[in-house]
This record gives C-alpha cells, structure tokens and sequence, in this order.
C-alpha cells in the first residue's frame, strides 16, 4: 500500500470520527448541563486525536523505513564493491535501487520465474518502459528483489500500524466526549502549536540554507586550500578528465568578486541619483494627480522580471553599445557586446524603483514641523530639501543604499546574460567581467558530477556571496529601523 | 499682483532693496526642480524603450505562415509493402514529409524529374509536417489513399521572408532563403495558398530544435504546477506564521529572532534559494531533478517572507476595537482571529499574495540550479516529471543563435509581462474594491 492511500484512509478515518464526534456531543446536549464546548469543536478533537498519532508515527516510519532499506541493501552487496570506495558502493547500491523500482513493474508470473542474468531481464523490463543503465550486474538482481520484498513488509505494517492508531485515537478521542468536556481548549491548544511550528519555517529555511551550504563547502576546502579560493586571483577551473594529475585548476574568488562588485558600483552610480531625485520630486513637488499615474509606472519597472532587463541588455543594449562606439571610432568598437557598463546600466535601471520607493518612506518620515520651519525661515523648497530633508534622512537613506547594494550583488538573470563569462581582472568598464552569481550557474548546470571541486565551489561561492548579502541586509535593517525609531 | 503693487510702493521710498542673490536662488530652485524632472523622465523613458524594443521584435511571434496544400496521402509512400495491419511502427516511420513535398511539387507545377528544381525545396516547408501529417493518419488511419487539403508550417526562414524580416537586398548566397523560394514564395501567396495565421502553435509546442514547432506550451504547464503549488503551501504557511507572530506571540527573544530570520529571507539573493534546493531536496532528500514539485518548493520557500510581510501588515491595520469586541463578547482568542480578524485582513492577504506570486512566475535563477533548463519536448504529467518554465524557456531561447528564436523569445516575454500585468491588475482592483480604511 503507497504511502498516500494510508495518509487518505488516515484521514478518512478521522473525518467519520469528526461527523460521528458532534453527533454524539448534540446527543448528550439534553439541556440540563450547559456545555462547555460547542459540538463541531468535540468533532474536531475526535479528529485530531486519531489524524495526529497515526500521521506523525507514517512520517517518522517513512524515514527510518527508506534508511532502513538503505543499509538493508549496502550490507547485502558483496565484500569486495563494500571495501572499495563510497562512491562507488553509493553507485551500486543506487543501480539496485533503479532496478528494484524497475522490477515494480513486471507482473508476479515474471517475478516468480526472475531471470537469473541482467541481460535476460533488461529487455523484460525494456518492454515496461523502464530502461535501465548497462553496468547493472547479475548479481544486484536477487538483491533487488530481497529488497523489493522487505520493502513490501515494511509498508505492510506501516499501513497496519497508522490505521490501528488512527482508529484507537478516535475511539479514544470519542469515549472522552462529555457536556463540560474542554474539547475546544485542546483543539486550540493544537492550533496554536501549528501556528507556532510554521513560524519557525522561517528559521528552519535559514538553517537548511547555511547547513547546506556549509557541508558542501567544507567538502570543497578539503580539496582546496582556504587560501587558494580567497586569495587567488586565477579563476580557470577546468573541467578536467579523471586522472590527468594536477589539472585541478584554479579557483580564485577575486576577479569574481571584483566583477561583482564593480558592476554593483556601475548599477548604483545609475539607481542612487535618479532613484533618489524621483522619489524627492515625487513626495515635494509633484501633484497628487501627476503622482498618482507616474508612481505605479515606476513600479512597473520593479514589476518586470530580471531575465526581461537580461535579454534587453543581451538583444539591443549590448549590440547598441557596440555600434555606437565601433561608428565613434571609426571602425574598431571599444565597447564590448558584453560589458561591465551595459549590465551595469540595465540593473541600474532595475534598481531605481528600489531606491526611489525605499527613500519615499524615509523623506516623508521626517516630521513635516522641520520642513515647515525651514521654510517658514524663507528657505525655498529644495534648500529645505537640501540643507533639511536630507541630513535627516540620511541614515535612513544610507541604509536603502546598502539593501540595494544587496541586491544588487545578489542579482543574477541581468549578468548571466549581459556581463560575459570570463574572468577579467580589469578597470576597463567597457570589457567583460563576471560575477559570484554568473559562476554559480555555471558551474552547476548542464550534466554534472557531485563531488568534484568543479561543482562544490558553487556552494562556496554562495556561502560567500550570502555571508556578504547578510551583513549587509542586517547593517541595513538596523540603520533604518533606529533611524524610524529616531521621528517616532 | 501684490508683488508689483508692493514693488511700486517701494520705490518711492526710493530705497534699494539689498541683493540676497533671490534670482540665483530661484534658479537653483527650478534646476533642482528640472533634475527631478529629467530622473522620472529617464527612468520612464527606459521602460518605454524596453517595452517597444521587446514588442516590436516579438508581436510577428504570434502570426504564423502557412501552406494549404491538397495532401495526398499516397500508400505507396506511407506503407509500400503494405504492412501496416500486422506492423503498427509502418505507420510510425513513414516518411510523412515526402508527402507535403509531392504536394507542393504538385501545387508549384514542377516537373518531379527535374532534380535540381526539386532540391531548391529543401527547406520551404517545416520539418513538422511529419508529425503533423502522422497525428492525421494515425486518428484515422482510413484518410490513406484520399486527398486532404492541410495547412503546413512553413519553415522558419520562409515565415521570416513572408513576414519581410529579411533583407532581400543581400546577395543570394548571404541570406538563408533563395531567389527561388521568394518567387514560390511570392507565387504561392498570390493564389492564397501561402497566409499568415493566428500562431496557436506557440501557445501548445514544447521545446524543439526548428523554431516553427517549438513554443511555450510545456513550459506554461510547469509554470501553472510550480504556482499551484506555491499557492497551496505559501498560503497557509505564510498566513499560519503572521497570525502568530502577529496575535499569539509575546515578544521574547525567540520571536525576534523569528522575524529578524524572516526581514532577512526577504533579502536573500534569489541564486541562494536555488542552491539550497539542489543540496536539500535533490541531494539529501532525493527528489527528482527538473521537476516542478522541487521547482514549487524552491519558490515556495522564497515567496514566504513576501506573503508574511504582507499578511502582517494586513492583520495590524484591523483596528483594535474589533478585537476587544469579540473578545468582550466571550469569544476565545483563537475564534477572534479567526472568525473576525482574519476575514477582514483577507483582502491585504490576497493582495500580497498575488504580488508575491508574480514575483515567484518571473523568478529564473534559483530554476537553472535545480535542472529546469532542460529540453522538454511533452507535457509533464504530474509535478514529479521534467517540467521547465515560462522564463526558464526564454532563457534557453536567449542562447540559441537563429533569429526566428529571438522572435518567439520575444513573444514569451509578451506572453509572460501579459500574465504577470494581469495578476497584478487583480492585486491593485481586489485592493481598491475591499480595501477599508479605519
């Protein structure tokens, strides 16, 4: 029995209790005794305490079972593949696995006559649809079926088990049903703890993301030293072939993080003057009418996809460019197709509606008592922007600059497509240079290989680039909010 | 007007008004006043650049040139050794497109021995007639050895020189379609055969190597999968955390760090996400690679922090007085939030919802990590099969080098900015229609 028509007929089994529950509780409801909980709440209880058991013992088998089956079947390989290395033992057991799951398919007359050779079986189970890879070995196929068959028992009682718990807990739940019974305390006690757990998602997502990636990392500084990923300043990690000694390449995480730092700066030379001045002359100047249709445009801007801002540096940006300074040069262009100003530009571009919106808050939050004094002191309107507003806003708005910055150095779609993929340490900003991010999916798309260095870097470099977005994020955060402390 | 009064009166007391620069300081104003101008305007002006560079490449995306040709679908060609009642793959293997080619031989009025006319053809009509014209046969296996007028695609060079996209100035051998195809070209479309469509193709192809048969319909339904499942889990979750941060908890350090944890997610780089989806869900848990359910999770995980900022600030702005009246009327705390609260937030939660929703169709980058880039020719079944989605598929179109792709990239972009105009449409009404101000 799968997993799911256990869980339903888990479940099944606590909504009869739920409809039998107010039943029973409207029947013992004479009028003599006031009761304590409504009916549906006495239902509900009848449900929980039958669902929750039987759900929390299927999720808890559910992990010890496949860890179970999983040193069920490395402990059956023979000796001499469980001496040699993990991966390889790893890779035996997961082709017994694929063809444990294959074998799921065949009908019990084939499975009673089980061929003894792969080569026999493979084409039984060509015929069901499942292909299988050609190193699978004679000997895996007993072992599979051993484990399909262990398996099989497993769920059985998995299955025996829940159901019998999720009955018992009903009828439990159902024998306590009394008038003064407290059947909704309980039934908001167990609310309040979900509350409470799906809170925690949001540290519990914190944690995955820092465990993973450390592990990864870890696995990645034992192949290569600290100091060749921090400080080196070659990035060349070749994709090199098994056993052509010392092509390890070389993993420097400085052009890297130049590229990604001098685009950042590019973007925010765009973003932070017009930004700012948008958001100025929209809570000074402009009129409600103007402000009303000219601010959701600019949100729009914040609304577009990131790869729609990629392509457009990609397909007319870049080309633009180009031309622009092949015609201003007479012949040769200075400019590259792909450069650190046209991503730069384009994210500049993507950021204004950041910066624009985040200063907004933070201007109209200077008490308008300061803005009336200076101009009542004959100041005109953007003196008192100049020499007012803005000092005052200017934690705050120091702030906005760094959750941009962030964002800026964390953006990926604009420089896959529009920063180039090498790795240049240059001031040029009419070259090609590339980004933390850029790396990343290189490094970890197409087919790949888990534990080569090649692959593992990616995870340092996030580990990195979410180490430098956090500091960041939380300078950030607590700059603004002493700064709204500070006019509150 | 007060001022020249003013200024008149003055002067008879004939005593000069002392310089404190106030034109030089008007000035200042109205420069100041013009950057702020010039910023809206720049900003502005790019979006409007972008948005027509976008729309004039992709608009000719949803037109498509086709053939009407009377098929005749020949046994000879079909099954020549007449075995197809015993071998179904005869029906399979057939050589469909040699028949669309007969036809247009036909049709052009080509003598079939003239084997240098005929291979001038090469390359007008899309490879796709063969399973176009297999799909017929094989509803209705009974259309062998009778005529049928189909509509063919034309191959992708063809449906750009229909569309006047390439520049018939160039010499011959510089461009892609030959002096003689335009004048089939131009021959076909004077008897009507040759005609733009409506490109519906583009809404129901999955990938493919030849632009005229690939479109975005396998990846719309990983798209639809993977928001289905963002709405289904971020939803309750998000809302499940708000109530209780917002009503239950009282402030400890542990609620800090909740929501410091939760500002922060915010503000983690989208990339980080998909990282942790291939360590965690691909790696340690052993879900499969390029699925949508993983692709769900991944942007579940992300639009989180989105739906609880939101969902709070919704549940704050409910005035206190509500509270206190439902609980004054002995409801427990828990049938307060529920039943009164709750379905007056309802609108702020919907509408952060949706908002965080569009942001979560448009997210490409933590999608490559997890193996969406993949080419998906059929329709994945459930979420657990390899799915791509809709910017993930105009990220693959972005890498490839023909420019009939560019056009149909183009038109993804318009397909997509249409969903995600509309989604935020409903956001902004559903806000103006239910929002109450108190």
């Amino acid at each position: 029995m799968s997993f799911l028509l256990v869980f339903a007929i888990v479940l099944a089994i606590g909504l009869i209790a739920f409809v039998i529950g107010r039943q029973r509780a409207r029947a013992q409801d004479d009028g003599t005794v006031k009761p304590h909980s409504r009916a549906h709440y006495h239902g509900w209880w009848a449900f929980l305490t039958g669902v929750i058991p039987a759900v929390l013992f299927l999720a808890a088998w559910d992990i010890g079972a496949s860890a179970y089956l999983n040193s069920h079947i490395h402990a059956a390989l023979p000796a001499d593949i469980a001496d040699g290395t993990v991966a390889h033992e790893d890779l035996a057991a997961g082709l017994v696995k694929s063809l444990a799951s294959g074998m799921r398919r065949l009908d019990s007359q084939t499975l009673a006559a089980l061929p003894q050779t792969f080569a026999e079986l493979r084409p039984m189970l060509a015929a069901k649809g499942v292909a299988l890879a050609p190193d699978t070995q004679d000997y895996m196929i007993p072992i599979a079926a051993d484990a399909n068959r262990v398996s099989d028992r497993l769920d059985m009682i998995v299955a025996v088990v829940s159901i019998g718990l999720a009955l018992l807990g009903s009828v439990y739940g159902l024998s306590r049903i009394t008038p003064r019974g407290r059947a909704r305390n309980h039934v908001e006690k167990v609310m309040l703890w979900s509350l409470l757990g799906a809170s925690t998602l949001a540290i519990l997502t914190t944690i995955g993301i820092v465990l993973s990636m450390l592990f990864q990392t870890i696995a990645f500084f034992e192949k290569i030293p600290l100091t060749n990923f921090f400080f080196g300043t070659v990035w060349d990690p070749r994709f090199a072939a098994a056993g052509s000694g010392g092509a390890e390449g070389q993993f420097g995480l400085i052009p890297l993080l130049a590229g990604t730092l001098y685009i950042a700066f590019v973007a925010l030379l765009v973003a932070v003057p017009i930004g700012l001045m948008s958001a100025v002359y929209m809570s000074e100047y402009a009129a409600p009418k103007v402000r009303a249709v000219v601010k959701p445009a600019l949100e729009l801007l914040a609304g577009i996809p990131t790869i729609v801002y990629g392509i457009f540096a990609l397909v007319t940006l870049g080309p633009f460019l180009r031309d622009i300074s092949a015609a201003l040069a007479g012949g040769t262009p200075f400019i590259q197709a792909q450069s650190i100003l046209t991503a730069g530009l384009v994210m500049g571009v993507m950021l204004i509606p950041v910066v624009s919106s985040l200063s907004d808050d933070i201007i109209t939050a200077v008490p308008r008592a300061m803005r009336d004094g200076s101009l009542g002191l004959g100041a005109t309107r953007s003196e008192t922007i100049k020499r007012v507003i803005l000092p005052a806003a200017l934690p705050g708005i120091v702030g906005a600059i760094l959750l941009t910055a962030s964002r800026a150095i964390g953006e990926t779609m604009i420089v896959v497509l529009a920063a180039g993929v090498a790795a240049n340490l240059t001031l040029n900003p009419f070259e090609a240079m590339t980004t933390i991010t850029v790396k990343i999916v290189n490094q970890l798309t197409g087919d790949l290989e888990f534990n080569t260095p090649q692959t593992l870097v990616a995870f340092a470099l996030g580990i990195t680039l979410f180490a430098l977005t956090l500091v960041m994020n939380i300078v950030a955060l607590y700059i603004v909010r002493k700064y709204r402390e500070q006019y509150e | 007007m007060t001022d020249i009064s003013l200024d008149t009166l003055a002067s008879s007391a004939a005593r000069p008004r002392r310089d404190i620069g106030i034109k030089k300081r008007y000035a200042a104003e109205r420069r100041f006043r013009l950057y702020g101008v010039l910023a809206i305007a720049v900003g502005l002006a790019f979006l409007g650049v972008m948005l027509t560079s976008i729309v004039s490449k992709g608009y000719t995306a949803f037109w498509q040139t086709t053939v009407t040709l009377p098929i005749h679908f020949d046994e000879k060609i079909i099954d020549p050794s007449n075995k197809r009642a015993t071998d179904p793959n005869v029906l399979v293997t057939a050589n469909y497109p040699k028949l669309a080619e007969a036809a247009l031989i036909e049709k052009l009025g080509i003598d079939p021995s003239d084997r240098a006319t005929v291979r001038k053809l090469k390359g007008f009509l899309s490879d796709g007639s063969r399973v176009q014209l297999r799909a017929i046969v094989a509803a209705d296996p009974s259309v062998i050895g009778t005529t049928r007028d189909v509509d063919i695609l034309a191959a992708a060079n063809l449906d750009s020189a229909y569309k006047g996209q390439i520049d018939l100035n160039v010499p011959e051998s510089r461009r892609k379609v030959s002096d003689q195809q335009v004048e089939w070209m131009n021959k076909l479309k004077a008897e009507g055969v040759m005609a733009e469509h409506f490109n519906t193709g583009l809404f129901s192809y999955g990938a493919s190597s030849r632009p005229e048969t690939s479109g975005v319909g396998v990846a719309l339904i990983g798209s639809i999968y993977m928001m289905v499942i963002v709405l289904l889990l971020a939803l309750p979750i998000g809302v499940a955390a708000s109530i209780y941060l917002e009503e239950f908890a009282k402030k400890s350090r542990f609620t800090d760090l909740i929501e410091v944890n939760i500002n922060n997610l915010a503000a983690v780089p989208s990339i980080v996400f998909g990282l942790l989806g291939l360590a965690v869900f691909i790696n340690f848990l052993g879900l499969p690679r390029s699925a949508s359910f993983v692709g769900g999770l991944v942007l579940t995980l992300m639009t989180l922090p989105t739906i609880i900022i939101a969902t709070r600030a919704a549940l704050a702005a409910v005035p206190p007085s509500i509270r206190s009246a439902a609980l004054g009327l002995g409801a427990s705390k828990m049938q307060m939030v529920f039943q009164h609260i709750l379905p007056l937030a309802a609108p702020g939660i919907l509408t952060g919802t949706i908002i965080g929703l569009a942001r979560a169709l448009g997210e490409t980058a933590p999608l490559l990590l997890i193996g969406m880039v993949a080419f998906v020719a059929d329709y994945p079944k459930t979420p657990f099969d390899p799915a791509t989605a809709l910017p993930v598929q105009i990220y693959m179109w972005a890498n490839e080098a023909e420019r009939a792709f560019v056009e149909r990239m183009s038109g993804a972009i318009i397909i997509l900015l249409i969903f995600l105009m509309a989604m935020n449409i409903v956001a902004i009404v559903l806000r103006r229609r239910f929002e109450r101000r108190w």
